[in-house]
């Protein structure tokens, strides 16, 4: 029971953790996009006001049953993809429920939530919301295509499919991180993580300035204000994942702090300097170099 | 010249039309009439929420008038107003101001109304140039409409023709200051007046086939 008690603490001060840290890059990173703009732009504390004001709105609309379980399925992916990954090698807290063969669940869990955002904007009945929907599931779809091409990669060089023990594995040095060890794997790795993080050129079905905002154009006041928070624990979760793979892990919060924020800002800059790919240019994309690099990476370890 | 059975069946179509819209409508919409939703939290809480909704400002992309032109440069690296927490939603769910920008001529009242409704509680309306105030150049046009509040609640003028982005801005610190004294209760009066406004806008709006209300 103890036990228990105690894992329940570690595992809420984990969210904790993990949820502020994810609000606050989102914040540098709005601070950042502007500047490259040669805007000021917003205080780095505006994502919490957005959620605050979301929270604070007095009425709401729910089109059924679906509709409010939209936005839960979308938070549930988020914690349940960050809870499944170990935030910090060797440490007790940031250990989180990371067990062997986690890896399969944890792509899995990456599409959990997806889906369940499109059932429940399917169910808000607006026609832009499928529209998202679609272009959302395809292009997300297209890029797991090298990321799945380099985790088999990555399963086969260090015979587990455990996250714990692929960073173990890449413990003592830079010589040692996958990086380094499996280049070719962590090229298609990283290619499809351009796709995963959502940010421009891999942005279309979120973005607002094409004709829908996407799958939430329905999704308003308490409802959005959850999909706001789980963005927060989302993009963490999934850089947490790309730097236990490819970038020895993090044996210390800080140390996880500089390779995350190092990671976020790769596909911050590739996202301020290229334009947005429109849904089949993107695809093709991703089914060209990075799925042949991704194949690659695995032949490199079958022969 | 149209022979009197054409018309007949023609308007039965349009009839037809409207009724089947009317059935559609109702799966898509509640046509219940507004309630006034007054806050529920306590006084200092909503005092703090009073504050996250005025320093979180999401603007409604409909461009209604000429006036819709001065806003874009609003979110350039000239005005730059993200640094005041003022952004662009695309969608009336998610948006809290609505700022109608110029003359509203009645086809766009039409437009205008159904999105507001779509807002949720609590909600903003900024009226952008004269012609929102008193007509303006168009005071005696024979299809826009003279003064906005009529038919909807307005929180805050910007006179001019066409008032500068700066104004605009000026506009918006002036709603801050309304919202954070809790005076922008714009959703509530038309909740509490929603009769008169609705006569007010069917007077105009002669083609009025949509729901009373929809949300």
């Amino acid at each position: 029971m103890e036990e228990i008690l105690i894992k329940l603490g570690y595992t809420l001060a984990s969210l904790f953790l993990i949820f502020n840290y994810g609000m606050l890059l989102m914040g540098f990173v709005q601070k950042i996009v502007a500047r490259v703009h040669g805007r000021i732009g917003p205080p780095f504390w505006q994502p919490y006001v957005n959620i605050l004001k979301t929270l604070s709105m007095r009425t709401s609309v729910s089109h059924g049953i679906m509709f409010y379980l939209g936005p839960v399925f979308r938070l549930t992916g988020g914690i349940g993809l960050y809870l499944l990954i170990p935030a910090v090698f060797g440490s007790v807290w940031l250990q989180n429920f990371s067990f062997n063969g986690d890896l399969i669940l944890v792509v899995y869990f990456i599409f959990f939530g997806m889906l369940g955002m499109a059932l429940g904007a399917g169910e808000s009945s607006h026609p832009y919301s499928p529209m998202g929907v679609m272009r959302g599931l395809s292009l997300t779809t297209a890029s797991e295509v090298p990321f799945a091409l380099a985790i088999i990669s990555l399963a086969a060089q260090y015979h587990t499919l455990s996250i714990t023990d692929i960073v173990a594995a890449q413990q003592g040095g830079i010589m040692h991180w996958s990086m380094m060890t499996n280049p070719v794997a962590t090229a298609a790795g990283m290619l499809s993580f351009l796709g995963m993080m959502m940010h421009s050129p891999f942005d279309l079905h979120i973005a607002p300035q094409e004709i829908p905002i996407g799958p939430p154009t329905e999704y308003h006041s308490s409802f959005l204000g959850l999909m706001q928070g789980n963005r927060a624990f989302f993009a963490s979760a999934k850089l947490i994942l790309f730097m236990n793979l490819f970038f020895g892990g993090a044996t210390s919060i800080p140390v996880m702090v500089v390779k995350t924020f190092l990671l976020f800002m790769f596909c911050i800059f590739v996202g301020v300097v290229f334009p947005r790919y429109k849904v089949e240019q993107a695809i093709r994309w991703f089914l060209k170099v990075p799925t042949l690099i991704g194949i690659l990476a695995i032949g490199i370890y079958a022969l | 010249m149209m022979s009197e059975e054409v018309k007949e069946s023609q308007e039965k179509e349009n009839r037809d039309i409207i009724e089947t819209e009317e059935l559609t409508y109702a799966d898509y919409f509640c046509s219940a009439v507004p309630q006034s939703v007054s806050p529920k939290a306590g006084k200092v809480i909503q005092k703090f929420y009073n504050w996250a909704q005025a320093n979180s400002l999401w603007v409604l992309g409909f461009g209604t008038g000429c006036g819709s032109i001065e806003i874009p440069p609003l979110y350039t690296a000239r005005y730059d107003v993200s640094r005041y927490g003022i952004f662009p939603r695309p969608t009336p769910r998610q948006a809290s101001v609505f700022i109608i920008s110029g003359y509203a001529s009645v086809k766009t009242l039409k437009r205008i109304i159904r999105s507001y409704e779509q807002m949720q509680n609590p909600k903003f309306v900024m009226g952008l140039g004269s012609c929102t105030i008193n007509g303006g150049m168009y005071f005696d046009s024979y299809n826009t409409i003279n003064r906005l509040d009529y038919y909807l609640p307005v929180d805050v003028y910007i006179a001019g023709c066409m008032p500068r982005p700066e104004a605009l801005i000026a506009g918006f610190n002036k709603l801050k200051e309304l919202i954070k004294e809790g005076k922008a209760e714009g959703a509530n009066l038309y909740a509490e007046n929603f009769e008169w406004y609705k006569a007010n806008q069917k007077k105009v709006i002669k083609d009025w086939n949509m729901p009373d209300y929809n949300w």
